[in-house]
């Protein structure tokens, strides 16, 4: 039997709100992330989802409570969390190959490097590469490539560093479909190879339900967390794009989608439209005939 | 030939084509100017005839001082010009990158900016006499307090997602600032450098007609007193012209040194 994976992150009574709001952003947030976990944090748009990232992060500043990474309170932003963000993060003035091995220029990177060291980071760079589909494109500038590849590149950039955790924050959200498509292929290859440790937020459930092993639904005002869905789905490695249209799958994302519009108030618009659909429907027929058949 | 390519809103129009029309541009001009002047409806001490022109500007390089002229503008220009920029890139950074260094400086050089630069020259010539350094002095105040408005912008323009991302790679602030923040800004900056060296060539002009005994603005200063428009319209098109130049220098620097900005 496997022991039980240790405990990554730990966000214990975390609660943020900004200067000027009465309302926090987030309230009273308890959630522990194992070990070579994936989790997916989802919710309406305003839930703090993203804001609980880059409290992660330590891009922002907890008001209440804390966050944890192997027991050691976050105090600010540091190479054992990486960010992936959505878009325009990559050094347009640095190629593909300098992009992945910005990193390496840092002293927090080359403070104690033996040579071997240096040499595996080479070595790794190039692996990232090969791994990403990108060893064709290493010499060209980012805004020669397409909004895919540029993500690529963000994401061999962010793995480079060996971060305990990669954080990423809607990171495909201005991706078309069909990109999208591939990068969640790439990203579950990617997380059986690296067995890396991976929070991600989108706003995409399907994305959601088929990458992550549990979403965490976020409730909008104040932000706190609504529930959790463990995922039960094969394991990463054995996932297929046919999966998105089995039965199985399809009801759990619809029990994540139900919480999200239980919890946005989207269902409060939903049953107005139709509503009003009904009222307009009676308006059209003033003889009060009930409507048959399509003309 | 796609004519509405041409005339669309923000179309396209090749390099050679490019030239081509600058280059009718300036013949019109020029073109213009020499029929206005000699069709004798304008006396030539108003409009000399741009053979008249050219001859004067032969006589002014056949007497030798042409080129000496040319080159202690140039050399005030660049005097105060780069002073300038050493001082005002740093602190621009500063600005840009600090809260409170902005707040400290920022309503400061707000304030300086629209101070008439113009109305300094009794003062400067009471600091610092009438030498090159009083020169310099007033294209530095020409310059300077623009220059640093406009390149704390050009450090603001950074998208936050690139200073992040170096912060979650482990950057310290030191290094976000010189391998990120400055990296990033630096085309921008290059760009901001070009626009005030034409200010530069302003306030030169404003030097030497006040005081100097050398210089293109000191000539057509001269000039004026006998009464030589032509000399006058050589000054102004010789300073137009190295203005040109100077400009298309910083084009060609933005090209070679930021590669990445001009692919597709």
């Amino acid at each position: 039997m496997n022991p039980v994976p240790a405990t990554c992150i730990r966000i214990e009574r975390l609660g943020k709100t900004f200067r000027g709001q009465s309302t926090p952003a987030l309230q009273a947030i308890d959630l522990a992330v194992a070990e070579g976990e994936f989790v997916a944090l989802v919710g309406a748009s305003g839930c703090g989802k993203s804001t609980l990232l880059r409290l992660i992060a330590g891009l922002e500043a907890p008001s209440e409570g804390q966050v944890c990474l192997d027991g050691r309170p976050v105090q600010g932003p540091g190479c054992d969390r990486a960010v992936v963000f959505q878009d325009y993060s990559l050094y347009p003035w640095l190629n593909v190959l300098e992009n992945v091995r910005f990193c390496r220029s840092l002293r927090a990177h080359t403070r104690d490097a033996s040579e071997s060291e240096v040499n595996s980071a080479v070595e790794r760079a190039y692996a990232l590469l090969e791994l990403m589909g990108l060893d064709e494109v290493r010499t060209r500038y980012p805004n020669q490539l397409s909004g895919g590849m540029r993500q690529r590149v963000a994401i061999a950039r962010a793995l480079m560093a060996q971060p305990r955790v990669l954080l990423m924050d809607e990171p495909f959200g201005a991706l078309d479909a069909q990109t999208r498509e591939v990068m969640h292929e790439l990203i579950l290859r990617l997380f059986e190879i690296e067995r890396s440790t991976i929070v991600f937020v989108t706003h995409d459930v399907e994305e959601a339900v088929y990458l992550a092993d549990r979403v965490v639904v976020l409730a909008p005002q104040p932000g706190r967390i609504d529930s959790i869905h463990p995922v039960a789905l094969p394991p990463p490695g054995a996932r297929h794009p046919d999966l998105k249209l089995a039965p199985e799958f399809l009801r759990q994302k619809k029990t994540v989608l139900d919480r999200i519009r239980a919890t946005s108030g989207v269902q409060r618009d939903l049953d107005k439209l139709s509503r009003l659909a009904e009222l307009s429907r009676r308006d059209r027929r003033p003889d009060a005939k009930p409507a048959t058949g399509i003309h | 030939m796609a004519a509405d390519r041409l005339w669309s809103i923000r179309g396209t129009l090749g390099g050679v084509r490019y030239l081509a029309i600058a280059g009718v541009g300036f013949a019109s001009f020029l073109g213009g100017w020499w029929l206005l002047a000699g069709s004798g409806l304008v006396d030539a001490v108003f409009l000399p005839e741009p053979v008249a022109v050219a001859r004067r500007l032969l006589g002014w390089y056949a007497d030798g001082s042409l080129f000496a002229d040319i080159k202690i503008s140039i050399g005030r220009v660049l005097g105060g010009f780069v002073l300038a920029v050493l001082m005002a890139v740093p602190l621009g950074i500063y600005i840009g990158s600090f809260r409170p260094v902005q707040a400290f400086f920022e309503p400061l050089m707000e304030f300086a900016r629209y101070l008439p630069a113009v109305a300094f020259v009794p003062l400067v010539l009471l600091w610092v006499g009438i030498g090159e350094g009083a020169k310099i002095t007033l294209i530095w105040i020409g310059t300077f307090f623009q220059m640093v408005l406009m390149v704390s912008d050009n450090i603001r323009q950074v998208p936050m997602a690139q200073i992040e991302a170096a912060q979650t790679l482990g950057a310290n602030r030191g290094e976000v600032v010189s391998l990120v923040v400055f990296k990033s800004a630096l085309p921008g900056i290059v760009d901001t450098l070009r626009v005030t060296l034409g200010w530069a060539w302003t306030y030169l002009v404003v030097a030497e007609l006040v005081a100097a005994n050398s210089g293109i603005g000191y000539a057509i200063l001269r000039a004026q007193r006998f009464l030589q428009t032509d000399k006058i319209f050589v000054g102004i098109l010789l300073i137009g012209l190295l203005g040109l130049l100077m400009d298309q220098g910083f084009r060609l620097v933005h090209r070679r040194a930021f590669p990445w900005l001009h692919l597709r």
